[in-house]
This record gives C-alpha cells, structure tokens and sequence, in this order.
C-alpha cells in the first residue's frame, strides 16, 4: 500500500464493497422495459424491513408467558409510547406482505419467470414463502386470544391424523398434550429467531441467484443487445423507491385509519384472551391463509384434505419443470395459457372468500369445483402449454 | 522426509470414508437432544398423569365433575332405569354402536363404559367445545333417564354420550381411557 492510499482504498482492500456496488447495482444491467409488477420485489424487501424493526422493539415489551401474553399486548396497545402505532405496523405488515408476495408470484406467473434458466430463482422464492406462512401462523399465537389459541389448536391437531405417529407428532410439536406454555414459547422463539434468520438467508440466496442469471422482462426473451438495458442504479433505484413512496402511502393509510380492516386484518375474537374450556362460534382462518384452509375443508375425508392442502402449495414448486411452451411470457402465449392461468386466479381467490365463510353444502361444492380448477392448471400445464400455438416472439424487447 | 514417497491412496481413502462415516453417526446422535427436549418435559407429565378419584360416596342417579388434563370429566352412576333405556334400540340415535373412535375398545358398547353403572365421558360438546348439561326435562329425552343438552347450539346426547339426529354436534361424546383399581376407585388416564 502506497501512504497516498486513502480511506476509500483502505476499505476497498478489505473489503469488497465497491465491487459488490458495480455487480449489484451501478454495473447491474436490467431490461428496460419492467413494468409495475417489478417493483413488488422491492417492495417485500421493505416490508421485511418493516417488520424486522417493528417486531424487535414489539418483543422489548411482550411476555411470552400464558399468564401474561395477552395482557403484555393490551399494554403495548395502552400504555407503551407508540406502542399502538409499531403493533399496528406489524400487524398491518404481516397482511402487506403476503398482498405484495402474492403479486411478485402473479408476475411470476404472468411473465414465465421461472422458465429455464431462473428455475433455482422460483424455488428459493417458493420456500421464502412457506417460511413465511411458518413464520406468520407462529406470530398469530403470540396474541394469546381466542382465535390464536383456538387457531393454533386446530392447525397443529391436523398433523394427529398422520397414519401411527400422528398423536405423538402433535404433542411433540405443541410440547404439551394441548396448546400452552410451551407452543407459546416455541412458537415465540421461532417467531422472532429461527424464521426471520430463514426469511434473510433465502432472501440472500434468492437475490444472489436472481443477479447471476439475470432479470426476466415482461416480453419473456433473453435480453441480448445492450440497448435494451440499463444499470440497476440509478434508473430502477429510483423507480422502486417511487413504488415504495406510493406503498407507504396506502400502508400508513391503513395503519392510521383501518388497523383491523373490518376484521380481515385483525380479527375481533381475538380481543378475547384465550379460553381453553370455550371454543369461538366460528374459528375463521387469516384471509391469507383462507384458501389452503378451505381446501382442508372442502374435502370431507380428512387425511386427503391435508393431503390436498400440502399438495397445493407443494405443486407450486414444480412449475418450471410442468410448463413447456417454448416462450415465457402470457403476452406470447396462446388461448389456453391465458384462459388457465385466468381460472387458476378466480379459483383461488374463491377459495379464499369461501375459507372465511361458515361450511355448508353449496360452499362445499363451489370450493370442491374451485380445487379441481386450481390443480388443473398446474396438472394439465404440460398439454397445453405444449399444445397451443403461440403467437411470434420479438427479438427485442418492445416498450 | 519421510520414509517413503508415495502416499497410500488406499489407507486414505479408508481413513477418509471412516471419518466421514462416524461423523455421520455423531450427527445422527446428536439430534437426539434437541428432538427429545421438545417433548412433554416433566412437569407437563406430572401435571398430565393419571389420577385417582373416590366413588365411594357417589350414589345411583348422582353425577360427579372431576377436572383432568384441563378438561371437565364426568362421572356419572346410572340407575337401573337409565342402564334398560341405554340397551334398548333407539332409531333417534346417530351412531348407536359407536363405529366413530370416540372411545376406547373397551367402551364400544351401549353404555359406552367398563362396567353399566359407571359412565366416564369428557363433558365437551363436540360441535363447538361448549359445556353440555344433565337435563330430565326434554322432548327428545325418555322421560325416565333424561340425556345431556348442550345449552349453545342444542346439541343432545343420551346417557352414554350418544348424539342424536338432527343437531348439529357431528359424532359422540369423547370417553377417556380409563380403569378400576377397586370397586369404589377409578384411575382416569390408564388402562389395563
């Protein structure tokens, strides 16, 4: 080292921070021509963002105890400065990023991104979301009311109907022969320890992959010339943070205005400290969790139930490797891509309204008709996407 | 160096799959600890073990409410008179038999219980979870014996914890594994 070397380059020879700048961002080279639905990427990273700092200063001031649980949240909700504000971020949070990661997967969808060669991109973001949905059902607990406990009963007595080690395995998971001192704990340590180390770990891996093979544009074709693209930073910096402005607006509008939007995000039964000698009218799943309840519902033989709400979420992993149309994107595509991706939406978001609905024999059937549309879209995808004729695709990008 | 210059590929290939093979078996062994530990710990065992209850001073038609593993057990002596009604068919019955597992092998009878005079049921409805309630009173009831009603949704059951026709409660009352250790103990959480 030379004695004019300067703080920059002292940094930079133990550091590589000016590389990781150029490979990640400055010299990042994206299609120009993303769209809106790019930017929910950004967007999940904030809201994790959101809840890694909100959730740390929510556990300065929660007690994970049965006795104390409940009341420890009505004191972070009265008595703690701002209390209400970081639990209603939280809480509103939680409901934000399944929204935002449902629309990262619509795209997804929408513009094949999970074609060769992103395939190890979707499984990534595929399991970032199952830790997700751990992450979420733990936190759900952490309240100790009654749709937490009851909830928490419920989904963790589904695994008793696993053939011999059914029983034990619900015990072993709880630590007790009902839900109680021990799930809270657990579930509180891996609320706050194990899934949000996960949650950062994939992000990590799932960037890390998405950069080495680039990203997917709307037009579904391997950008080649380098008009088409442009550095990462500034051009789609500022448009993220653009998207992130006008999130924050909506976000904060709920936050400020609507923190149980009618019982959707934050549900009144709740408000009830957990209760185990009284079960609540109607224990309703969280509406992001509503469709994979209602598939466990609607079907009448409990263990192909839980096998049918597994394999919902399971098959989503082998979408890469199901599509064989030779292009990527819906704008391409022919009739029968669009007419199923189109069922497999309306299907799902049915489902979803009918989870939250009491169980009778005409929701029944319509939630058994939604099922077999939603799996048909992804068990027929080999036939139709190989079968339909699709229309010519650009060799550049069109904007 | 050394007394030798070539190196024995196949003494490190066996030291090498050796290690390999037994740092497996470490790992294996080492998740013990960390799956046993999630399990019930000792305090929820004592808490959870089986207790024993008097019946000594129960008398024919009484009902006793013991609480066990945070659950309302009922414990009722059956008059004779409740014993006949229980062995006749009764077509108002959803499952007369018992064939869903809501009991134990030894209580798949009509008076779902070891022994007819005793009946040992868990007191939770099974639609919602609610507290049912002894009734003599009751349309659906015979007059002589009466049944449980369950006060939040009207669910009904007979004496032995059978669930009727037309209420929304799906399947029997749950009974607990249970035995007698004498003629006036019973040991509610063991069987024989």
């Amino acid at each position: 080292m030379t004695k004019r070397s300067g703080n920059r380059t002292w940094w930079a020879d133990r550091l590589p921070l000016i590389a990781v700048w150029k490979n990640y961002c400055s010299e990042y080279f994206v299609p120009k021509n993303l769209n809106f639905y790019y930017c929910f990427g950004a967007l999940a990273l904030l809201v994790l963002g959101n809840q890694f700092l909100t959730g740390l200063w929510l556990s300065f001031f929660y007690t994970p105890t049965v006795q104390s649980a409940f009341q420890s949240v009505e004191t972070i909700m009265r008595d703690v400065n701002y209390g209400w504000l970081l639990r209603y971020m939280h809480s509103t949070g939680a409901s934000a990023f399944f929204l935002v990661i449902y629309v990262h997967l619509f795209r997804g969808l929408l513009y094949g991104s999970y074609q060769k060669p992103r395939e190890l991109v979707w499984l990534l973001g595929m399991g970032l979301f199952l830790i997700l949905l751990i992450e979420s059902f733990c936190g759900y607990l952490l309240p100790w009311g009654q749709l937490s406990y009851w909830g928490a009963q419920v989904i963790t007595s589904v695994f008793a109907t696993i053939p011999y080690i059914g029983e034990q395995l619900v015990t072993w998971i709880r630590g007790d022969f009902m839900v109680g001192q021990s799930t809270l704990q657990r579930f509180y340590a891996l609320h706050i320890i194990a899934m949000p180390l996960l949650l950062i770990l994939f992000s990590f891996l799932h960037i890390v992959a998405l950069h080495h093979v680039g990203s997917s544009n709307p037009d579904g074709i391997e950008v080649k010339d380098p008009a088409d693209k442009i550095p990462f930073y500034p051009y789609y910096v500022m448009k993220d943070i653009m998207a992130m402005l006008l999130f924050a607006v909506v976000f904060f509008t709920i936050v400020f205005f609507f923190p149980d939007m009618g019982g959707f995000f934050l549900e009144p039964t709740n408000a009830e400290p957990a209760n185990p000698m009284v079960t609540p009218l109607h224990i309703t799943p969280l509406w992001y969790m509503a469709p994979f309840y209602c598939i466990l519902r609607a079907i009448p033989d409990k263990n192909i139930g839980i096998l049918f709400m597994f394999a919902a979420m399971g098959i989503l992993f082998f979408l890469p490797w199901l599509d064989r149309s030779p292009v990527r994107s819906m704008r391409y595509k022919g009739k029968l891509s669009r007419i199923a991706l189109g069922l497999m939406v309306g299907s799902f978001v049915t489902l979803g309204y009918l989870g939250m609905q009491e169980l009778n024999p005409l929701n029944q059937s319509i939630a058994q008709g939604a099922i077999i549309l939603y799996f048909a879209y992804f068990l027929l995808m080999p036939l139709y996407s190989r079968l339909e004729s699709h229309l010519p695709v650009p060799t550049r990008i069109t904007l | 160096m050394s007394d030798t210059d070539t190196i024995d590929q196949e003494r490190r290939r066996a030291l090498g799959s050796g290690i390999r093979i037994l740092g497996c078996i470490g790992a294996a062994c080492a998740i013990v600890p960390f799956v046993s530990s999630l399990k019930p710990n000792q305090q929820t065992l004592d808490a959870n073990k089986p207790i024993d209850i008097d019946l000594s001073a129960l008398q024919p038609g009484q009902q006793m409410t013991v609480q066990w593993r945070g659950k309302p057990i009922w414990i009722l002596r059956r008059t004779q008179a409740m014993i006949t009604q229980l062995e006749q068919d009764n077509p108002e019955l959803r499952d007369p038999n018992s064939l869903v597992p809501q009991q134990p092998a030894f209580a798949q009878n009509p008076w779902r219980s070891l022994h007819p005079d005793y009946l040992v049921l868990v007191g939770i409805c099974t639609h919602l979870g609610c507290i049912p309630e002894y009734r003599s009173q009751d349309p659906m009831f015979d007059a002589n014996a009466g049944g449980y009603y369950c006060p939040c949704h009207g669910s009904r059951f007979d004496l032995s914890g059978r669930v009727y026709r037309q209420v929304p409660a799906p399947i029997n009352l749950e009974v607990p594994i249970y035995r007698f250790i004498n003629d006036h103990t019973l040991r509610l959480g063991e069987t024989t």
